[in-house]
């Protein structure tokens, strides 16, 4: 059975050479240790990108704040940054982003949800093989495409019906932007709903419910913690989304509620502030990094609020 | 008992004189805080085929692995005593595991082939101890796929993904794979307990072939295999050693009697 | 025995709620339609406005005010040369990033701290990142708006996608591998650098190409950069001044209701950087089938 034993000469051999390397193994011992060190540095490169943006927010904002007011930056509804006498209150900025986030969810809630539940629960496996790639796509299109698109297409187009709607205006944006949100709402809540163990559609399917009733009275509300961190993330999402506003909702600094006029939000004054000739060390300047940090603060907070949704409230099955 | 077969008849009572490989002393191990292994005094002998049986989560696998110290990559490990391999302490800080694994082969339960041909496969032990030579290579490869039975199913496909192999040609590549640095033992580990019986019987003759060169240690939960392949066994239960002796007064006539317990399967 | 299931009720009911149950996964059905029928109005507005414009002289031609005369050259240009320093830079920082956390770290603090650290980097909009790369490779490295302050700032934006997707394809390589590995007396570099990566390549290369993808079609952080909008001379080298195919599509959209025409140049800018995503997500897809391990 055992077609040809060892030559014994050949059993000297590779031991012995096999002995020999192990004797200049310094270089080998080297890297051993070197190797970790040198990730570890990587590693701390990595991080170090955290404690880069927080530290230069703070230093810079600190410094902002020398020069205007906490009150009036967070109660003020007056940005004048440019005027002769500048105002720099913070809320038109803050009213624009949450209508445009508003509206932005108002269309990818209910639309990204209900896509959710066709892909998790009623879909054929073929039609969710040929609608996820779709939706994928549509995640995957630069948000200057859709920016584009806010601003020359669905504009043009809402005007047709409304027609003393202004050529930026929060609107449009914000209704592409819900698109843009739509398949990152809709597969965060399908993950969470298909993760929903067959047992448990199987028992009340059992029972004689239809589908829908699987979906609506056993399915969301095992899965609702994931579909809360999904829409969670959705809205953190919208507003530190910039280009499309940036482009299609213009630049006006107004405190106003009226959704088809133009309104800047956070990230759109950033644009706009940093894209023009803000000089380093005016006050203009400075009031680039408070809103970021405010934009900073804002969306960290919403992430570990999804995160801690979806780790406290998990649902043991 | 039957299934004592006549390949143990030739054991020679100078057996009793041979060099021991491996002697452990009080050997404790925790994983965390759970007692795995209870005072283990385990003398191994130089080229004989020693069996571990025992039902499963006594400690066997466990054993078998802190021989080459793999047990270490669980964290959390902590051990006390020590196992002297050749008379040096493996379990001492200051021990070099890899010079250790280099002397010490392992073959695992599930045959675990790397993502690469055949031919890699082999040369990888050899090339990462330093040996480039193409040629010298090739002897080697071919040579231990001889030792490991399995040259002439291979010999035209060297190239080829070790994938692409059954189960059984997959485990024996593996056990070409160990014998490539020619090593001192061979640790196995249910090395068939993946394999269907006719690749089992083939792997069973090889470990006989290999004991002549080899001292190898085999954990096994099918005590017909011990009884067929090894020159002794031991028994283990929740993490101590009951009995250790030569296969035949084992299985014939067992001292302890959990032992007789768990031989008869009277044992749950 | 009293019942208190009444058969003709229940079948009245029944009725109901089957129809609902139809009607709504209909409702259901449109809803996921939607997302396709808007990429189908955008896709068919971007090939009707752009693909007249799209011929060599614009695919090779220099940047021009007159839109007849304009090219992007230095966009497609500058893009690559962003790509030139993306890719090296996240794949060091990243993959090594993994590499420490998956493979060396010990389970604690450390690592933890890493791990948190990751996560919320991933949330933090790109225009944070831009406030970052303009503070620090701009001002304070006194780099200016030059391929390498892009490329740094547009790295460390897509960093996190590459640590997070070359972790899941490490932790992806299964343990007896590299027990086999250890096994044969090869030390942790050896099994990581032999065994481990790869067999982990496929995935690692995958979320490098999203993540790369990613850094083309962002926008935002170079506008904070102060990126140009007209730029005649093309950029040969990192500390040359560039512009990028995703600049180039906002500058010519603001100014579209200013010359009609650049509208349609936009579009075709589009398509250019569209059919680059689509050759780079479709080489992710043919490694990721192609290289699809048996073990």
């Amino acid at each position: 059975m055992i077609e040809n034993n060892k030559e014994s000469t050949s059993t000297v051999r590779v031991k012995s050479m096999i002995e020999q390397n192990r004797q200049r193994q310094s270089f080998r011992a080297v890297s051993e240790k070197a190797v970790p060190t040198v990730l570890l540095v990587i590693a701390l490169i990595s991080i170090l990108t955290t404690i880069g943006i927080v530290f230069v927010l703070i230093t810079e904002t600190f410094e902002f704040f020398n020069r205007v007011s906490l009150v009036e930056f967070f109660t003020g509804t007056v940005l004048r940054p440019l005027s002769q006498d500048p105002k720099f209150g913070i809320l038109p900025l803050i009213n624009g982003t949450i209508i445009s986030s508003a509206i932005a969810m108002f269309v990818a809630g209910p639309i990204g949800m209900m896509t959710a539940i066709y892909l998790s629960e009623y879909a054929s496996d073929k039609a969710r093989r040929v609608l996820k790639p779709v939706l994928e796509l549509l995640a995957g299109i630069p948000t200057i495409v859709y920016g584009f698109f806010a601003f020359t297409f669905v504009t043009p187009f809402l005007r047709q019906f409304i027609p003393e709607m202004s050529a930026t205006n929060i609107l449009a944006p914000g209704l592409v932007m819900g698109v843009m949100i739509i398949p990152m709402i809709a597969s965060l809540s399908e993950d969470a709903m298909s993760s929903v163990p067959n047992a448990m559609r199987e028992g009340a399917l059992a029972l004689g419910s239809t589908k829908l009733e699987v979906t609506f009275k056993v399915i969301i509300p095992a899965a609702f913690s994931g579909i809360v961190a999904a829409f969670v993330l959705g809205i953190s999402r919208a507003v530190g989304e910039t280009m499309i506003v940036a482009i299609a909702s213009g630049s006006s600094k107004n405190f106003t509620f009226d959704i088809t006029q133009s309104m800047q939000t956070m990230t759109a004054y950033v644009v706009e502030v940093a894209g023009g000739d803000a000089s380093p060390g005016s006050t203009i300047y400075y009031s680039l990094y408070a809103v970021a940090m405010t934009l900073f603060m804002f969306t960290l907070l919403m992430n570990i609020l999804a995160r801690y949704i979806a780790r406290r409230f998990r649902e043991e099955y | 008992m039957k299934f004592v077969t006549d390949i143990k008849n030739t054991r020679q009572e100078e057996k009793q004189q041979t060099t021991k490989v491996y002697e452990t002393k009080d050997l404790n191990l925790w994983y965390g805080n759970t007692h795995a292994l209870k005072n283990v005094n385990f003398p191994i002998y130089e080229q004989e085929v020693t069996a571990i049986i025992g039902p499963s989560g006594c400690g066997k696998s466990t054993f078998l692995k802190t021989l080459n110290r793999m047990v270490e990559l669980v964290p959390s490990v902590h051990t006390s005593g020590t196992i002297e391999y050749r008379g040096e302490n493996i379990l001492a800080p200051d021990f070099m595991v890899e010079d250790l694994r280099t002397k010490v082969g392992m073959v695992f339960q599930k045959p675990n082939p790397f993502p690469k041909s055949i031919y890699d496969n082999i040369a990888y032990g050899p090339r990462i101890h330093g040996i480039k030579d193409r040629k010298i290579l090739d002897e080697i490869v071919e040579t231990s796929l001889r030792g490991a039975a399995i040259w002439n199913e291979v010999k035209d496909r060297l190239k080829e993904n070790a994938y692409g192999m059954s189960g059984g040609q997959q485990q024996r590549l593996c056990i070409a794979r160990a014998l490539a640095i020619e090593p001192d033992v061979i640790l196995m580990d249910e090395p068939t307990s993946a394999l269907d019986p006719k690749s089992t019987l083939k792997v069973e003759e090889l470990i006989q072939e290999l004991k002549k060169d080899f001292s190898i240690v085999i954990v096994t939960h099918n005590m017909q295999q011990a009884a067929r392949i090894s020159d002794r066994t031991a028994f283990m239960l929740n993490g101590e050693l009951i009995e250790y002796d030569y296969t035949d007064d084992i299985f014939q006539h067992p001292k302890d009697e959990r032992t007789e317990d768990y031989i008869t399967g009277r044992f749950g | 025995m009293t019942t208190h299931i009444q058969s003709e009720k229940v079948r009245n009911r029944m009725k109901r709620r089957v129809a609902l149950n139809k009607g709504l996964s209909g409702v259901f059905l449109l809803a996921t339609m939607f997302g396709v029928f808007v990429l189908a109005v955008l896709f068919y507005q971007i090939l009707t406005e752009g693909m007249p414009y799209i011929n060599l002289d614009f695919l090779t031609g220099k940047l021009s005010t007159m839109p007849e005369r304009a090219g992007i050259m230095g966009a497609i240009l500058g893009t690559l040369w962003l790509m030139a320093v993306v890719i090296p830079v996240t794949i060091v920082l990243g993959v090594g990033t993994a590499i420490y956390n998956e493979l060396y770290a010990k389970e604690g603090k450390l690592q933890n701290i890493i791990q948190t650290n990751i996560s919320n980097l991933s949330g933090v909009p790109s225009i944070v990142y831009g406030i970052l790369g303009m503070t620090i490779f701009a001002s304070l490295l006194k780099l200016g708006s030059v391929v390498l302050a892009g490329g740094l700032t547009m790295s460390l934006l897509v960093l996190p996608i590459v640590i997070v997707s070359s972790q899941e394809a490490l932790r992806a390589v299964p343990s007896y591998l590299s027990e086999a590995s250890i096994g044969l007396g090869a030390t942790k570099w050896q099994t990581i650098k032999n065994i481990i990566l790869p067999a982990a390549l496929p995935g690692i290369l995958t979320g490098a190409i999203l993540a790369l993808s990613r850094a083309i079609g962002e926008t935002a952080p170079l506008v904070v950069l102060g990126i140009p909008a007209l730029l005649l001379p093309f950029p040969g080298g990192l500390f040359d001044r560039f512009t990028v195919l995703p600049m180039q599509i906002y500058y010519w959209t603001l100014d579209a209701s200013l010359v009609a025409e650049y509208q349609f140049l936009a579009s075709a800018t589009i398509i250019v950087l569209l059919a680059m995503l689509f050759i780079l997500n479709g080489t992710a897809i043919v490694i990721r089938n192609k290289f699809q391990r048996r073990y």
